[in-house]
């Protein structure tokens, strides 16, 4: 789709959303209770929402209903919904992903003049949220969404470990530095081949725990945080969609490389399909030193009985051989969806969520609040051991392709990444330059050449 | 017989008419019992078959329902059919499909035997066996992922109580050489009991006297076997095959929660390679070629199963 | 019993109840770990090596019961002492139970759905059976093949089309919707093996009914249906397994007020990672109806499928 056909479409939706607006503040005074349904993946962020969302139900009168899906099938199970034009949502908080689609097959509204209206504005949020979550096209004031949960992926590691003095010292003694968070993906390794295979708490212990999922993004989410780091870029800056040389560059390649070594040398036996939920509980059971995860996981962590308190450490994702540094972006936006008859209530629910007290207490609960007033209040840094790794890692995220066809764009990478990284088949070469032909095919099926 | 007035009419009643009315309201019965279900499976299946064939021939993708849908002719099956991919996938079914039959044939009949030895408790045991297939295959899948763990699963445990190897050692369904039959060995668990039940079934169908006949004549217990024992639960057992293989053939839930058709493309048998095209990429057109592709496929398996099927039921 | 020389030895019998009982117990190890996982706390379930013995704790109960939310630790310290010991267990993590879970629902979708369309997959599986088996269908061959073919698509494949097609008809993610799907699922099967049954029903005693005066249908209903008793109840038994574990349709077509309980029991989870415990204590739970159904219907699971030893 031409740029041209883009404002006109972009006009259309805009005129709708206005008439949706209209609407909705005109049936304020008539407020009758609604029920509506939100929809999100099935995890704790969700539980604590509920939890949240009762202050909204009392004021309101609104009844909350809410629909959560386990993340290996969300993607498909929404999608599934906003293609057939399903009723069952009236707010979605949808994958980062999927806003290029939504927005341009019409399945949210669009919220600009809702935010207008309501004097919501988009500089309040942290700005990565705001492209990763919000906009499509990319770095254009047009809005599909509110920034809902800020996530990205991180380190855990167990600094019990890193602290006992005979760790320290062997440590010392082989690498010649102290043992310490690692600041680079070189440093990483070295203390996951230390890690490997080591006796800890009286158990054979494991350097590093990394996503390998196959089936929805798990790999994907998981090699890309290297490979960013490491010089890999989705296209030619200068000439959108334009990939050879980029995703298959040879700093690229390194990084794959860098990925498969990692997972050959110091992941524990069998995380050969593990996603979010086996790094938690590789982590939890003291498999291993570090963990790869997002950051909603990190709350959990805190309160566990087995590594909890003192025993986590947290830093973000560590540079690269040129001293770049980036992470996965992770974490979603809340929508209306356009197939919704309960568009203006929907519409009551995210301005109330949009509100800094209750985004305040948002974070409390465990939910990664994405406005400012929040993260750079003074406090904020300090109030979990894992809240100035979140801002630190906030800071230097990138996202995977948001286009239309992302859930393409993304089963090439997945099946790519895993051929060569868990089972071994071919070079990391021969992966990206397959990679890089999928890519473009499908962007060749999209018109975009 | 309680009725006397229908005795007396029946009896008053001359053969032949009885006979046509009989024949007459048998034909209306016939129907009246068949409709509903034919009825039901062409709304149900045959319907939604016609549909996929129509998709089939066009570029149509559910994720963009505002594009035009273009007539593509047969361009969904030529790439399907000359993609490597769907090959492979086709191969890794077959892997799966042959080796869980093989084996739960095999099992399956040799508990049937066993347990038509008729011992002291079999009832009971016999029950316990048909546990696992009650099971949710969903659930089971997902289930095994935290069984087959290697540090801490309970799989890798028993095999190193047994073997002596280190539990941490081997990763069944992270390694490219063991996933495929780590797949295998959870369908074998699950459904031996089904093809159990069958061949006890069979078995239990022979008359004695047929081997009370043998054993008079000094046929050997070897004998009796092959040319009684096995002809005899030989239809019973190929309709075990029949089902098992569809089934298996259709395979998705179970083996997509436990290796989601990992490592690599190792475990991605033709169903989760087909949910990938409809669900994930969204590409209906291409996906529904592909579902007529297999449904064509078992269908023409199956229709030859049958008539062989058929064949051995009335030997 | 009288003796029989056909009977196997006394040796035979113990050589083949241990063979039988070795083979059960290897088959029951991981379903017992299953029931057992139900009854460990989280962090004993993903011990590291796995915990054999463990003190049994009811927490994957109480989280498969509950939704939770994590509260802070000052809002958590002004609630007061916790009033039950569940409400104990869950407060040790910082959460509070902010109400029921959704298995309870779940889990009655499932009751209506299995044993509904099982109802109707065997019933009408008895008289199209029946009518193949008895009378002259035409192109019956064909028919019964084609009922058979019915089962050989993907569910997969005939998603899409159906899901488009229940939301025109509205009934999509409600469970007449459901039990219609898994009933025309379940027919080949159910038409299949009572054809099996009935046909090994002597036609000579209808016959005999119909020369006493009974009609067609009650032949049917007071001679066939009592004989074929045994082979409906097995029958009942294998469509009730489908139809109560089906998943792929299940996830795809149903959301909220007709899902079923195997796509709900994967997506519980605990802080973070998954809940193993409460996902052992949800699938456990699951299997007990029908493990109650089977043990019921034993004697016509077993001596049902030997329903063919009376060959004519």
């Amino acid at each position: 789709m031409n740029r041209e056909d883009w404002t006109m479409k972009a006009k259309l939706l805009k005129t709708s959303a206005a008439l949706a607006v209209v609407a909705a503040l005109g049936s304020v005074s008539a407020a009758q209770a609604e029920d509506l349904t939100l929809c999100w993946a099935a995890w704790d962020p969700a539980n604590a929402l509920i939890e949240l969302s009762k202050e909204y139900e009392a004021q309101s009168g609104n009844t909350m209903h809410f629909e959560f899906v386990p993340w290996t099938s969300f993607a498909d199970r929404m999608l599934n919904e906003l293609n057939s034009g399903g009723k069952l949502c009236d707010l979605m908080i949808g994958d980062s992903q999927w806003i290029g689609g939504a927005a341009e097959n019409g399945q949210y509204i669009k919220l600009n003049d809702f935010f207008d209206a309501n004097g919501i504005s988009m500089d309040a949020f942290i700005p990565a949220t705001v492209v990763g979550y919000s906009e499509w096209p990319k770095n254009t004031p047009n809005y599909w969404s509110l920034p809902a949960f800020g996530d990205v992926v991180g380190w855990t590691y167990r600094k019990d470990w890193f602290a006992e003095p005979q760790n320290q010292a062997d440590f010392k003694a082989k690498y010649g530095r102290d043992l310490a968070v690692p600041k680079t993906f070189a440093e990483l390794k070295d203390i996951a081949e230390f890690f490997q295979g080591r006796e800890e708490d009286g158990k054979k212990v494991y350097g590093a725990y990394i996503y390998t999922e196959r089936g929805s993004e798990g790999i994907t989410m998981g090699a890309m945080d290297v490979l960013y780091s490491f010089g890999f870029k989705y296209d030619n800056p200068d000439k959108p969609y334009d990939m050879e040389g980029f995703v298959n560059s040879d700093k690229a390649v390194a990084g794959l490389e860098f990925y498969k070594s990692l997972y050959d040398c110091c992941s524990p036996p069998g995380m050969s399909n593990a996603y979010m939920g086996e790094g938690v509980d590789a982590f939890k059971s003291g498999q291993v030193a570090m963990q790869m995860n997002f950051a909603f996981t990190w709350p959990g962590f805190n309160t566990d009985p087995n590594v909890g308190g003192d025993k986590t450490g947290y830093f973000p994702n560590p540079a690269g051989p040129d001293g770049e540094q980036f992470a996965q972006l992770g974490g979603q936006g809340i929508s209306v969806v356009a197939a919704s008859e309960k568009q203006d209530a929907a519409l009551t629910y995210i301005k109330w969520f949009a509100q800094p007290d209750v985004q305040a207490k948002w974070w409390k609960l465990g939910g990664y609040s994405a406005l400012k007033a929040v993260v750079e209040d003074p406090g904020f840094a300090t109030s979990q051991p894992y809240a100035q790794t979140f801002l630190d890692s906030m800071a230097i995220v990138k996202d995977f392709w948001a286009e239309p066809s992302y859930a393409t764009l993304m089963q090439s990478s997945q099946k790519w990444f895993h051929d060569y990284v868990v089972a071994g088949n071919g070079t990391a070469k021969e992966a990206l330059d397959g990679l890089a032909a999928d890519w473009h095919a499908t962007f060749e099926e999209e018109g975009k050449y | 017989m309680s009725d006397p007035m229908a005795h007396r009419i029946a009896a008053a009643t001359p053969p032949a008419l009885a006979h046509r009315i009989r024949g007459l309201s048998d034909r209306a019965i016939a129907w009246v019992f068949v409709a509903p279900t034919i009825f039901l499976l062409l709304a149900v299946n045959i319907f939604p078959l016609i549909w996929t064939i129509r998709l089939s021939l066009t570029d149509f993708r559910t994720n963009r329902p505002n594009n035009p849908v273009k007539f593509v002719g047969i361009e969904n099956y030529r790439k399907i059919l000359t993609d490597a991919d769907t090959w492979l996938s086709l191969q890794a079914t077959a892997h799966f499909l042959i080796w869980t039959i093989v084996l739960q044939v095999v099992i399956g009949f040799a508990l049937a035997y066993l347990i038509n030895k008729k011992f002291r408790g079999n009832d009971l045991w016999t029950t316990l066996i048909v546990l696992p297939m009650m099971l949710s295959p969903a659930v089971v899948g997902n289930f095994w992922t935290f069984l087959y763990q290697p540090q801490i699963g309970l799989f890798n445990y028993v095999i190193a109580f047994f073997t002596g190897a280190d539990p941490s050692s081997f990763s069944m369904i992270g390694e490219v050489g063991l996933a495929p039959w780590a797949i295998v060995i959870v369908d074998t668990w699950m459904w031996t009991p089904f093809v159990m039940l069958i061949c006890l079934a069979g078995l239990r169908s022979i008359p004695p006297s047929i081997y009370e006949a043998a054993e008079c004549d000094r046929a050997s217990k070897w004998r009796q076997f092959w040319t009684i024992t096995i002809p005899m639960v030989l239809p019973f057992l190929m309709l075990a095959v029949l089902f098992r293989g569809i089934e298996n053939f259709k395979m998705f839930d179970l083996v997509v929660q436990l290796t989601g058709g990992g490592p690599g493309a190792t475990t991605q048998l033709v169903s989760i390679d087909l949910k990938r095209e409809a669900f994930e990429k969204w590409r209906t057109g291409y996906a529904s070629a592909y579902a007529v592709i297999l449904f064509v496929t078992v269908f023409g398996l199956a229709s030859i199963y049958v008539k062989a099927l058929n064949k051995v039921k009335d030997r | 019993m009288s003796f029989s020389i056909t009977d196997p030895s006394r040796r035979q019998k113990w050589i083949a109840g241990i063979l039988v009982v070795t083979y059960a117990i290897v088959t029951l190890l991981p379903l017992v770990w299953i029931i057992a996982t139900g009854f460990k706390t989280p962090p004993d379930s993903i011990a590291y090596p796995p915990k054999v013995f463990f003190s049994p704790s009811l927490e994957g109960y109480v989280n498969l019961f509950t939704s939770r939310s994590r509260v802070t630790p000052e809002d958590l310290a002004a609630l007061g002492p916790p009033a039950t010991w569940y409400d104990a267990i869950v407060r040790q993590y910082d959460m509070v139970i902010t109400g029921p879970s959704r298995y309870g629902e779940r889990f009655l979708n499932s009751v209506i759905i299995g044993f509904g369309s099982t109802f109707l997959s065997v019933f009408l599986g008895t008289i199209a059976a029946y009518a193949f088996s008895r009378f002259k269908v035409p192109l019956k061959d064909d028919l019964l093949f084609f009922i058979l073919s019915t089962r050989m698509m993907p569910p997969i494949a005939v998603a899409i089309p159906i899901f488009l097609m229940y939301r025109q008809l509205g009934l999509n993610d409600t469970h007449l919707g459901m039990i219609l799907l898994y009933t025309a699922v379940n027919l080949s099967l159910s038409v299949w093996l009572l054809k099996g049954f009935i046909d090994e029903i002597p036609i000579e005693y209808e016959e005999a009914a119909l020369i006493d005066g009974y009609t067609r249908f009650q032949a049917f209903y007071k001679v066939v249906l009592p004989q074929a008793a045994t082979g409906i109840a097995s029958t009942a038994i294998f469509c009730l397994i489908f139809a109560w574990n089906e998943y792929a349709f299940a996830v795809l077509l149903t959301s909220g007020d007709a899902q079923t309980a195997p796509p709900f029991i994967p997506t519980i989870i605990g802080t973070g990672g998954k809940d193993w415990p409460a996902v052992a204590a949800g699938a456990t739970l699951f299997l007990v109806p029908i493990m109650v159904f089977t043990i019921l219907l034993r004697k016509h699971l077993l001596r049902g499928i030997t329903f063919g030893a009376v060959r004519k």
